[in-house]
């Protein structure tokens, strides 16, 4: 595509493509002025003057902070799980071609292809049916179902870059295959592993569908604003909680973006 | 000797004898048995899913043959296809129906607003900018779902931006006379389908504009230097050749935002009417209702309608442009 260089795009194109981008980040950057807004009852706009008091509101607040530790910890685990189930799938299927590869291909990403309510209520039929009760581990279950996708999304785009000639290498200089992998193979995937590990925390700090249908009582931060937000208790707080929760899954992302942007450059410029 | 004193390497075994211990013995048997160690790695994975995902999925379909008993609302556990028919009830068509058109109309403006940002993504950003249009469509993507919801009731309430904005403009009128339309109406943006079709189309467009910037970066640039230089007007550059070379992109964009719809309650369940949609009968099937059977069987027209739109996709070869 030489010829483009140099050439700008029509004034038409510009416009609505700034238009676009602006819709989809004006209404994220309005977060953060409601966040310090003095109104208490209602979305007034523009906030008739600006505070920071609802900040210390919110931290004293025990129900937000056990709505964050659950989520944390869900996250962690699940995350977890999803780390290892998709390390060791997607290094399966990059490393050899075998009958019923596609279909797995196919079964990891289901959880996340289909909507979030038919994976949410399939699995609260399925606790129905086995009698299993609602607890702390119904939710990292349904979690770690749909994080394996992401793992295995970058664990497998990294493992097809990383070339085979690399770990006959190392078996040839004596290396056993416990090795090969902690020496050669680790090293080489570490970066993708924590970038999926980053977005399938980041899937999991945020999922309220699959949630709903999986806990019992607890709530997890998305459920707690889910719940804000059907029946108000008091405005300012949910303001500063989503600015936060904003901000601890924007972090991740970009990190998550900063891990992987090197290799896919090399990548995309070796075509 | 004297032969050994010269090449004295020469004598030490071309294959090494096995590092010991547990490890290596085990190390050996993997690479002596390949399929051993695939078997292996398979197996967790392949067993989570299977056991909890599939294994869910057929106890969902299981139920959704089931029927409730309506005196005592105890679920029956005989095959029967009764609550199928209960689906065909005009209230619950009704629900579909109207779950249906949403998610076209969500899906065509989708595709109508991605396609600037996709386009000029693919074809004029470059360095720096091509980088931040790439963060700039991501991070709306995978930022909080909720807070998304959340910003949005803060526009759209009485007493939110946009009735200031219009006030500002003078344009109040035309918000009044938008609202009074009878369907998309209602009393304020937050509580109108109208609220639900803009949240659905932002919660969703990042997920149209990333397949269609695929497949149109793979169009050559010289492509539409060339219908020009035939003397095509942009417009008919673009019926004729970009149209056409990015639909398996559209296509392909489509099936989320078609699928995400279909599935979707929270949304109007927060921005919207209290006319239903299928995600939110469901929960309220299964929840309230307590007919864990008629939601099963609800799930199941979303899985029917996207196995026909993807198999439709499928064939106008959406899939390669994923």
């Amino acid at each position: 595509m030489r010829s483009d260089r140099g050439q700008s795009a029509p004034l038409g194109l510009k416009i609505a493509a700034g238009c676009g981008l602006l819709f989809l980040h004006l209404p994220i950057l309005l977060i953060f002025v409601y966040a310090f807004t003095t109104e208490e009852k209602s979305f007034v706009w523009p906030p008739p003057g600006l505070t920071t008091q609802w900040f210390a509101v919110t931290w004293n607040r025990p129900d937000v902070w056990q709505a964050l530790s659950l989520s944390v910890r869900v996250a962690a685990i699940s995350t977890a799980i999803a780390l290892i189930l998709g390390t060791l799938c997607s290094a399966a299927v990059s490393r050899t071609k075998f009958f019923g590869r596609e279909t797995i291909s196919l079964l990891v990403i289901l959880p996340i292809a289909l909507p979030g309510i038919i994976t949410g209520i399939a699995l609260r039929s399925a606790f129905s049916l086995a009698d299993i009760p609602f607890s702390f581990w119904t939710i990292v279950l349904g979690h770690a179902t749909f994080c394996v996708v992401v793992v295995y999304n970058n664990a497998v785009a990294r493992f097809r870059r990383t070339s085979g000639s690399m770990i006959e290498a190392s078996m040839d200089l004596g290396a056993d295959g416990f090795q090969t992998f902690r020496h050669v193979v680790l090293p080489n995937i570490a970066t993708a592993l924590l970038a999926g590990g980053m977005l399938a925390f980041a899937l999991s700090f945020d999922e309220v569908i699959v949630t709903t249908f999986t806990a019992g009582q607890q709530q997890t931060v998305p459920i707690w604003m889910l719940e804000e937000l059907i029946r108000p208790r008091q405005r300012p707080v949910t303001n500063v909680v989503a600015m936060v929760v904003m901000l601890v899954t924007l972090l991740p992302i970009l990190f998550a973006y900063y891990l992987t942007r090197d290799g896919d450059q090399i990548a995309g410029s070796g075509k | 000797m004297s032969l050994d004193a010269t090449m004295p390497r020469a004598t030490a075994p071309a294959i090494l004898p096995g590092s010991g211990g547990t490890r290596g013995a085990l190390s050996d048997l993997f690479w002596r048995r390949p399929q051993l160690l695939l078997l292996l790695m398979l197996l967790p994975p392949v067993l989570w899913l299977g056991i909890v995902y599939i294994g869910s999925l057929f106890a969902l379909l299981a139920q959704s043959f089931f029927s409730i008993d309506e005196y005592s609302g105890l679920i029956n556990r005989q095959f029967t296809l009764k609550t199928y028919g209960d689906l065909f009830q005009a209230a619950n068509l009704d629900i579909i129906l109207r779950t249906v058109t949403m998610a076209a109309l969500v899906t065509l403006a989708s595709a109508i607003v991605a396609f600037p940002i996709a386009y000029y993504a693919a074809r004029y950003a470059r360095g720096r900018w091509k980088a931040l249009f790439y963060l700039g469509i991501m991070l709306p993507l995978w930022s909080s779902y909720l807070v998304k919801i959340y910003a949005w009731k803060l526009i759209l309430a009485k007493e939110g931006i946009l009735t200031w904005l219009l006030a500002k403009l003078h344009l109040l009128w035309l918000l009044d006379a938008w609202l009074s339309l009878p369907v998309v109406g209602g009393n304020s943006l937050s509580v109108s389908f109208t609220g639900t079709f803009i949240v659905f189309v932002y919660v969703w467009l990042p997920f149209m504009i990333l397949p269609v910037q695929a497949a149109l970066e793979r169009v050559p640039g010289n492509l539409v230097e060339a219908s020009s230089d035939l003397g095509a007007s942009p417009g008919q550059t673009f019926r004729n050749v970009l149209f056409p070379l990015a639909l398996p992109g559209i296509v392909a964009g489509s099936i989320f935002t078609f699928s995400l719809t279909l599935g979707d309650y929270i949304i109007p369940q927060i921005i919207g009417t209290s006319r239903l949609f299928i995600g939110q009968a469901v929960y309220s099937q299964q929840g309230t209702a307590g007919n864990i059977p008629l939601a099963a069987a609800f799930t199941v027209v979303p899985i029917i309608i996207m196995g026909f739109y993807l198999w439709g996709a499928k064939r106008m070869g959406a899939f390669d442009a994923l």
